[in-house]
């Protein structure tokens, strides 16, 4: 069994080095085939890992080789394969091969064809190192790997300046949630003795309440950054630059769902400061429907499908914080399926609008790219949560959750925010399929993309439809690690209640939209109409100001005291310094080379400064030897 | 300060030796230049007869001799030399002096 | 109290002669003055009680080296205003008040001490000249030799070197034969 744990992490390595082989040449179709077969292969042998954890074999534990040994510090290179972390191999390979494969056709004209493959894969190496791995070190270096992949996806169009400045945002924004992270794992060490999960989570509950909130909240400090809660949410927004696969893998399924795994991972240590858990879940509701609103006005249809993973993953957190992580694993998986087809439906309909972002301009395309439609359709039901789609069967449980917790508040949010999905969701597909073809008018002559890509798809879309019926196994696979609680309402009557109303609002949403963009006079909005000149759509629009307000505050001042640094004591100071040191050597050797300049005259002058330094010797000598007894006592005294 | 004791004269010599040496110094002329080498001598010579007195030896006359007669050995082979140099380069100037550059 | 007065009168006379000799720029008053020095410190070495010595540097040095002097001026012709370039005189001035400095110090050191004895002790009632020769001749007499080559070599060296036509010997050819000798040299040359 081990050997399948080595296959499955290993082999997006092996792809991704094959690729980076091709890296400054041109196109090869092999640089993207190969690495698209290795995941396909992980993605098996991570099928045969969950065939074996499902049929009740035991958890997988390796160690494949020391990396730390100092002291009473071990760090070894484990890996452990249990039921939590076989569901993310599983989301991780399957939605990674999906995207390999539909790269290869929507990169098709890029120049950087064979790098893309390479970072690709690199980058799913390093998120199976993250949730494979068996301690926290090797947690930190998965989350490092990934975010530096991050980067370079985000950039990979890097003559863009853009694209440039958005992967900086990213990685220095996780880089400052990560120093919490590193925090929280000092801390964990500092008080256990050990990294490994086992044995730090049964040190635990024999610690103080203090330190263990102190841990609980630096660890989710480093969640905040990878899964971008508020306020380190403004890059996920701006990722959007890289290519659309990119935000599919990474900004839907992988890396920001990175957060809610620690999260999860770290149960046993969050059940036992539920006061923590209630800060997470508040905050994740708050961020669901922070993005939520600003998903409502949004003209850019990545960044809309962008607000809504934000507002997931506030879902996956709420969930999480009320202690239901089961759920929110159950939600992450799902989630992952769906959106990332989402976002490779935009990416057909990008490329067949050449690359052109705004719904506004489309209109009608569902005429032209009916099985992109089909599929972003179902996506979007799928993610309003309408039975029987999987989106029903995980976002519905974490409302009841919040209710039978009773957890008023955040229930009232998180349902207000799944009709402001439903709404924000269908509005982008009405804009886009339905409608008048506006596209006709700028004179895009879009089609539907290649087959293969539409059949890599495909499976996304299959599992987005049943994986709601994957709950009980689910439950029944993973109550064994995880506290599972099945959530029961009182009463039967409330709960019929709930989830009809629940879905009838959806509903209601999904109409409205649907009647609001799909008239015929939708015209491109031109800044003049009344509402876009409104407080509140302004508001919105600009994402609440809160980018300006990082921009103005924090960025420039901070760039100020760098140039200040830079100018005043590094060029002046620690520059002039040594500069200093070797302009002393230099002039010493100019001058002293005046000895040998053969002039008469000098030598002498020479030899007078050098009888007067024998003399000066010579009297200090006489001194040292009239006074040694003097000289003895003082040294004594000064305990030489 | 009436008492005349070891001490002026020595005081004196060295007097005299920092003017010999500023004259080395400063002379950029050859022959000048031997004046002031000249000076030196005259001035430790002036050391060893006051020691000498002053002691009751006459160890620092005799070396007093000595150097007087070397001195003017000195001063022959020096004014050869410079005779041979001048013919060569119809000059005496120290700075001009520096084949021996190092 | 005449010993003070001598004293401090020659020190006086001899520091500004010497003073003069190495700032002027006139060669001819340096060399005055150098010569003018020699006497006045041959005076010092008189009221110590060295008449040997006084006498000695007399003759030799304001007789014969300043002669020797007064001929090599006439030679390269520095009857005239000597120019020369200077240097830092800061340099030279702080050199030589350091170098003052420490010599003062280190002869003030074992003067306070007393424990020097005389090697060779002066006998009383001799009288300096005696003494001189009593220890001249018998302890010095190696270095007195010696003294005498060394003079026989500088005499010789100066011959040489300053001497005109000095390539060939006059004592081992005839006149006649050196006539030869030059005209078979000029021969060569012109062919």
């Amino acid at each position: 069994m081990e050997k399948y744990l080595y296959i499955a992490l290993f082999a997006p390595l092996v792809g991704s080095m094959f690729a980076a082989l091709f890296g400054a040449r041109p196109k090869t179709v092999i640089a993207g085939l190969v690495p698209s077969t290795l995941l396909l292969i992980s993605l098996i042998a991570s099928s045969v890992l969950l065939v074996h954890i499902i049929g009740g074999g035991e958890v997988i534990h390796v160690e494949m080789m020391t990396w730390m040994a100092t002291g009473d510090l071990y760090i070894p290179f484990g890996f452990v394969v249990d039921q939590i972390s076989v569901t993310m191999m599983m989301v991780v390979t399957i939605v990674s091969t999906v995207v390999h494969f539909y790269a290869i056709g929507y990169m098709d004209h890029d120049k950087g064809f064979n790098r893309f493959f390479a970072w690709l894969s690199a980058f799913v190496f390093s998120m199976l190192i993250l949730v494979m791995s068996d301690n926290y070190a090797g947690l930190f270096i998965g989350w490092e790997g990934v975010g530096l992949c991050s980067w370079g996806l985000i950039g990979f169009w890097y003559h863009k300046e853009s694209a440039t400045w958005a992967a900086n945002e990213a990685f220095i924004m996780n880089r400052i949630a990560d120093l919490g992270m590193l925090i929280g794992i000092f801390l964990i060490y500092w008080n256990t003795g050990t990294l490994q999960y086992e044995e730090a989570f049964a040190a635990m509950p024999g610690l103080d309440n203090a330190t263990l909130t102190w841990m609980g909240i630096f660890l989710f400090i480093g969640a905040m950054g990878k899964s971008a809660q508020f306020p380190l949410h403004t890059w996920l927004a701006d990722a959007m630059e890289g290519p659309t696969p990119v935000s599919a893998l990474i900004h839907a399924a992988t890396m920001v769902t990175a957060g809610v795994y620690l999260v999860i991972r770290s149960n046993e240590l969050y059940s036992l400061i539920p006061n923590v858990g209630l800060f997470i879940a508040s905050l994740g509701a708050f961020v669901a429907i922070f993005a939520a609103s600003m998903a409502l006005v949004n003209r850019d249809i990545k960044r809309v499908i962008a607000y809504s993973t934000l507002s997931q993953l506030g879902y996956m957190f709420a969930a999480a914080g009320l202690g239901a992580y089961w759920v929110a694993l159950f939600h992450l998986m799902a989630h992952a399926f769906f959106k990332a087809l989402l976002f490779l439906g935009a990416g057909n309909v990008m490329h067949a609008m050449d690359s052109e972002l705004d719904p506004f301009k489309m209109g009608g395309l569902g005429k032209v790219m009916k099985t992109s439609m089909i599929m972003m359709t179902l996506a979007s039901i799928a993610l309003a949560g309408l039975f029987p789609l999987a989106g029903f069967f995980s976002k519905d449980v974490i409302l009841e959750a919040a209710f039978a917790e009773h957890h008023f508040i955040i229930y009232t949010v998180l349902l207000l925010t799944a009709g402001l999905t439903a709404f924000y969701s269908f509005r982008i597909i009405a804009l886009i399929f339905h409608g008048e073809e506006r596209y006709k008018l700028f004179g895009f002559h879009p089609h539907e993309a290649y087959k293969f890509m539409l059949v890599a798809m495909s499976p996304l879309l299959i599992l987005a439809i049943i994986a709601g019926s994957f709950r009980t196994t689910f439950f029944s696979v993973v109550e064994e690690i995880l506290s599972a609680t099945e959530y029961h309402i009182h009463s039967h009557v409330t709960y019929w209640v709930m989830t009809i109303g629940t879905q009838l609002f959806v509903i209601l949403a999904i109409a409205y939209a649907y009647k609001k963009y799909m008239s015929r006079d939708i015209k491109v909005p031109d800044g003049t109409s009344k509402m876009e000149n409104s407080f509140k759509y302004k508001l919105l629009i600009n994402q609440y100001y809160i980018p300006y307000f990082y921009e103005e505050y924090l960025v420039k001042s901070y760039r100020e005291l760098s140039t200040v640094l830079w100018k005043q004591v590094d060029m002046k100071i620690v520059d002039a310094s040594v500069d200093g040191i070797a302009g002393i050597i230099y002039g010493t050797g100019e001058k002293t080379r005046n000895m040998q300049s053969g002039n008469l005259s000098t030598m002498l002058k020479w030899m007078v400064a050098g009888t007067v330094a024998m003399l000066s010797l010579a009297v200090v000598f006489g001194l040292a030897v009239r006074y040694s007894d003097e000289i003895k006592t003082i040294l004594s005294g000064l305990g030489v | 300060m009436m008492e005349i004791g070891l001490n002026h004269y020595l005081v004196l010599s060295t007097i005299l030796f920092t003017i010999g040496l500023i004259g080395v110094m400063r002379r950029k002329n050859l022959l000048l230049l031997f004046f002031a080498t000249e000076i030196l001598l005259n001035s430790v010579n002036i050391a060893f007869a006051a020691i000498s007195h002053f002691y009751g030896d006459l160890t620092g006359q005799m070396f007093a001799f000595f150097v007087i007669a070397i001195a003017a050995s000195e001063v022959a082979v020096g004014l050869g030399l410079l005779i041979v140099w001048h013919k060569r380069h119809s000059n005496i100037d120290l700075d001009a002096l520096s084949t021996m550059k190092g | 109290m005449f010993e003070a007065i001598a004293f401090y009168l020659f020190s006086f006379l001899t520091i500004a002669m010497f003073f003069i000799t190495v700032t002027t720029s006139q060669a001819l008053y340096a060399l005055t003055a150098l010569a003018a020095g020699m006497i006045f410190i041959s005076a010092f070495f008189f009221i110590l009680g060295a008449e040997f010595l006084g006498a000695i540097q007399i003759v030799v040095y304001s007789g014969a080296v300043m002669a020797l002097y007064a001929f090599g001026m006439m030679f390269f012709d520095t009857t005239r205003e000597v120019k020369e370039k200077h240097g830092n005189k800061y340099i030279v001035v702080g050199l030589s008040t350091l170098a003052a400095l420490l010599v003062v110090a280190i002869f003030a050191a074992p003067i306070v001490s007393d424990n020097i004895t005389a090697l060779y002790p002066m006998v009383e009632g001799a009288g300096n000249v005696q003494q001189v020769g009593m220890v001249l001749f018998t302890k010095y007499l190696v270095p007195f030799e010696v003294a005498a080559i060394m003079l026989l070599v500088a005499m010789i060296s100066g011959i040489v070197l300053a001497g005109k036509k000095m390539d060939l010997s006059l004592t081992l050819y005839s006149t006649a034969e050196i006539k030869d000798m030059k005209k078979d040299q000029e021969k060569k040359v012109l062919s």
